[in-house]
């Protein structure tokens, strides 16, 4: 059988399935020489150009970089460094447009050149073959080489490959139909490509090396076999114009007979493709030292008045390389990236320039209609005739896959091998129903692989969910485990017969007869308390119900503070306290409940507002402020009693209403004074509390009539306070005028405590307070919805 | 005879597939319940409890006993219809206590703001919060799945949703929201 060299010797190639024959527009720019690289006002250096991780930042904003130096450094093997094109300062590190389909932003470097161009140091090697390999992949991977065909895969990944590589295959085929890049570059560069290749010959040492180029390039291809004439290994092979030629797999295709399978690297098949930019570019970098900083882009298309190929420093915005070929934009118009069939369009010319960017495509509106205008085409119904299906070079089905994207089948997309697409775009060209079928790949890869990505989170967050039940599971085992032991230790400590077990003994059995005791008490409350209120409730709405209910409530608020206060001589005195009360209460009960709770507001309400001007001590004023709170507490659960009449609420919400404005009376004299806020905060604190619990017992009535009171009257009392609890904002404004004026106040007042301590303390106050707040706020938000 | 002969053959038999059947059930005994594992694959595993069951799997297992499959808010329709197709019911539209907008988001914690109080930590279903009593908490942005737990718990409301920012990575080809600008 004849072999793949003997073949391509004889001149005869595969071919791939498919393929269209795009009109020619390489005429337009393949005789005019290259322009050399002009240096743009601002360049815009994204930092990840390439397929892979971008690297680390190594500069900062302000630092000035000389012309090659590195600004990211990379230390994982699939991300690429990138360099200054020119020396300059970076004058910003942000988010900019860059070359990307979808038009976001990704980070980039901002450089403004000095307009020097100064190098940094460099070392001339100009006999590659005294470097080791390793010396020489390290060289690459510095220089920041990434394939510059398109796809922008990172060079030293490819020329490092262990695997045994039989072709060794430069791809100069360049098949889109404007573009003459790699062309131009052959013309002129061919000596620097060959150096290019001969390193990547000496790197992984190939049978063969097939240079892929197709037969419309004439020069070039002269220029190759003068260049490679005294080369024996090297075959330039001239393969037939057809689109896409230049594709991996179709080019193997084309040279070696050979279908890379689905999936596979063809260096599994001992085959590495480079493109020739990329050959030029290693041969610089290898020999001359020079980091991948500029390269050949062709501007292109109609609405230029002269086409050319230029220099572009990379980073080089789009809008000035179209302007140095005279582009015409006196008319609105649309600007291509990369070639006509897989190119994208920019949202505005100030792109830059990248690694991957071959061509920059300006055409006129008869070329190529611009996506955006009215005039562009409108797709139609698919008509079935199947000429997408003979074209596609990767042997699908198009309109199969076009079926199933729309209906976002993915299984079935899967089935149909989507993933082996290249988006060439041969099926949208020859489409009759101008489908921009394409794009609908697009949309599904994109698709797919997002749920992919949502696959993997779901699969993580379900396996955290797991182990975090487990994890709970377990400390509760542990927990239980160390009680039971606790237990055990203390049952072992007490039967020993010490005196320290005898006194924990009978601690223990004082707790418990306490324990015994409260309850007793409790129950005999209870059952006054409820006799009480059946009274109530049986009664019509007399005074001596309204009496009744009074003595009720009286208990009802000695058993909250019972139980609110753990500390036996606080319950003590709250027990003490209350009987006071209660005696207050029972020797006012002949009058009307009207005139009880008004006359028991007045007095207390007066003494504070009398106090707090004269009483400057805060401890004085913490004090006043409980005394009010507690005031509130009882006025709320004199409210809740179960028989409390409309009435009874109405004096109580008035009463309140004063007592409101006392308070904010005295935190204003507070403010003037310059008293230390610490008072104030908690004045704040212990009416938040109160006013929660009123509003809680409030919230409680049924009667409709009751609920809207207790919302006005907690609407007045924001408008009548300076210092409102619903309101968060003027809460810790609050706080903040405090603030203030404690600093204005400071040196009138002796202060003892620092102001750190102050400020911390302020602070968890402020949180505090945010919360009851907040709590107040969800409280008050339910009982309407309740209502 | 023969029909004695016929009973004991047949008895035999059925002695043998029975004691067949028995070991099979005891051997190849299928651990937990397959459909509801298969919801669960189905569900975004959030673990948002906002079908009002702690966590996706013990929702997978109440769809599988009869609940409606209407309640994931995070999945919405595409896994309500995903559902639906698995247990071979109508597709429901979603339940209208839930919101409909589940666009992706990641919690964010406002850390000037954070009192260290650990609620947080205690509300995330996938212990995606780190931090301490009176430390400040922040939040592991990736493995957040954007459940909305841990916003309600917050004394002081210093955590808030943010919604998922789009890069070129996770762009879906929508080219219709390209901001393109004409160029003059």
């Amino acid at each position: 059988m004849e072999s793949v060299i003997e073949r391509i010797e004889r001149g005869s190639f595969w071919q791939f399935h498919g393929g269209i024959h795009p009109p020619e527009q390489k005429f337009l720019t393949c005789t005019k020489p290259i322009a050399s690289a002009q240096i743009p006002e601002q360049l815009i250096i994204p930092i990840r150009q390439h397929i892979g991780q971008a690297g680390n930042l190594v500069v900062k904003v302000g630092d000035k970089v000389l012309k090659g130096q590195i600004l990211s450094a990379c230390d994982s093997p699939m991300s690429v460094p990138i360099h200054a094109p020119t020396s300059g300062t970076i004058t910003a590190i942000q988010s900019m447009a860059i070359p990307h389909p979808s038009g976001l932003s990704e980070a980039c470097i901002i450089l403004t050149p000095d307009g020097e161009d100064t190098w940094k140091q460099r070392h001339i090697c100009p006999d590659f073959h005294l470097l080791s390999k390793i010396q020489i992949i390290e060289k690459i991977a510095n220089a920041g080489i990434s394939g510059m065909g398109g796809a922008g895969f990172p060079t030293q990944v490819k020329v490092s490959t262990l695997a045994k590589i039989d072709y060794l295959i430069i791809n100069a085929a360049e098949c889109e139909p404007y573009i003459t890049a790699d062309d131009l570059l052959l013309q002129e560069h061919s000596p620097t490509i060959l150096d290019g290749i001969k390193i990547i010959d000496h790197l992984l040492s190939p049978k063969n090396i097939l240079i892929g180029i197709e037969e419309n390039k004439t020069e070039a291809t002269d220029a190759l076999k003068k260049a490679t004439a005294d080369i024996d290994h090297i075959k330039i092979c001239v393969i037939p114009t057809k689109y896409p030629s230049g594709g991996e797999k179709q080019l193997i295709k084309i040279l070696t007979g050979q279908e890379v399978p689905s999936g596979v690297l063809p260096s599994s098949l001992g085959m590495v493709m480079q493109n020739v930019a990329t050959c030029f570019a290693i041969a610089d970098a290898v020999i001359n030292d020079t980091p991948l900083i500029k390269r050949v882009v062709t501007i292109s298309g109609q609405a230029l008045e002269k086409p050319q190929n230029v220099w572009a420093l990379i980073g080089t915005p789009v809008g000035f390389l179209t302007r140095q070929c005279g582009y015409n934009n006196s008319k609105n118009r649309h600007l291509i990236m990369g070639g006509p069939m897989m190119g994208f369009s920019l949202p505005h010319d100030q792109i830059p320039v990248i690694k991957t960017t071959n061509c920059i495509l300006a055409p006129s509106e008869i070329e190529i209609a611009s996506p955006f205008s009215s005039t562009s085409s409108k797709e139609v119904e698919c008509i079935r005739c199947g000429q997408c299906a003979d074209v596609c070079p990767a042997q699908l089905l198009p309109q199969e896959l076009q079926w199933s994207a729309k209906a976002k089948d993915q299984a079935q997309l899967a089935k149909l091998n989507l993933f082996d697409c290249i988006e060439c775009g041969a099926c949208a060209y020859v489409c009759p129903s101008q489908i921009p079928l394409v794009h609908y790949y697009r949309v599904a890869k994109a698709e797919i692989r997002q749920q992919k990505l949502l696959d993997i989170k779901a699969e993580k967050a379900k396996v955290r969910f797991e182990a975090r039940k487990q994890r709970l599971e377990r400390e509760k085992v542990a927990r239980a485990e160390k009680h039971k032991k606790a237990a055990e230790a203390r049952k072992a400590r007490m039967n020993t017969d010490t005196s320290a077990a005898k006194s924990e003994k009978s601690a223990v059995a004082d707790a418990l007869a306490r324990v015994k005791a409260k309850k007793a008490q409790a129950s005999i409350k209870q059952n006054t308390a409820e006799n009480d209120s059946e009274d109530a409730t049986t009664t019509t709405t007399t005074t001596s119900a309204a009496e009744s209910s009074n003595t009720s409530t009286v208990d009802i608020t000695v058993e909250s503070v019972a139980a609110v206060d753990d500390g036996k001589s606080q319950v003590a005195n709250a027990i003490a306290r209350a009987k006071a009360k209660k005696l207050a209460q029972k020797n006012q009960a002949q009058i009307d409940s009207l005139d009880t709770l008004q006359n028991n507001e007045s007095p207390s309400s007066l003494t504070s507002s009398q106090a707090a001007p004269v009483v400057i001590d805060r401890k004085a004023k913490v004090a006043v402020a409980v005394a009010k709170a507690k005031e509130k507490k009882r006025q709320a659960s004199a409210a809740n009693s179960p028989s409390s009449q409309v009435d009874i609420i109405d004096t109580a919400t008035k009463a309140l209403k004063p007592n409101a404005v006392n308070l904010d009376s005295v935190s204003d004299d507070k403010a003037t004074q310059a008293i230390d806020k610490k008072a104030k905060v908690a004045a704040a604190m212990v009416k938040a509390k109160a006013q929660a619990k009123m509003k809680a017992s409030l919230g409680t009535e049924t009667s409709f009539n009751n609920l809207e009171k207790s919302t006005t009257n907690l609407e007045s009392n924001i408008d009548l306070g300076a210092t409102s609890e619903c309101d968060v904002p003027a809460q810790v404004k609050n706080v903040e005028a405090a603030k203030t004026k404690k600093t204005q106040g400071e040196p009138q007042t002796v202060s003892n405590i620092d102001t750190k301590n102050l400020d911390r303390k302020t602070k968890i106050a402020a949180a505090i307070a945010k919360a009851k707040a907040k709590k107040l706020a969800a409280s008050s938000d339910k009982s309407p919805t309740s209502e | 005879m023969s029909t004695v002969i016929a009973i004991l053959v047949l008895g035999v038999i059925a002695a043998l597939f029975g004691a067949l059947l028995g070991f099979a059930s005891v051997q190849f005994k299928v651990q937990g319940d397959p459909l509801a594992e298969q919801l669960d694959a189905l569900l975004p595993q959030t673990q948002c409890g906002q079908c009002g069951y702690p966590g996706c799997k013990p929702y997978a297992q109440a769809v599988a006993n009869g609940e409606a499959i209407n309640k994931c808010a995070p999945g919405g329709e595409d896994t309500i219809k995903k559902i639906a197709d698995l247990m071979g019911v109508e597709v429901q539209p979603l339940d209208e206590n839930h919101e409909a907008d589940n666009s992706p988001k990641v919690a964010f914690i406002i850390e000037e703001d954070c009192i260290g109080c650990t609620k947080c930590i205690q509300a995330c279903p996938v212990d995606a919060i780190i931090g301490t009593t009176k430390q400040m908490h922040t939040i592991i942005t990736d493995e957040c799945t954007g459940c909305d737990l841990c916003v309600a718990p917050c004394p002081v409301d210093c955590i808030e949703m943010i919604p998922v920012a789009t890069t070129t990575q996770n762009w879906q080809w929508d080219l219709n929201s390209i901001p393109v600008v004409q160029i003059n």
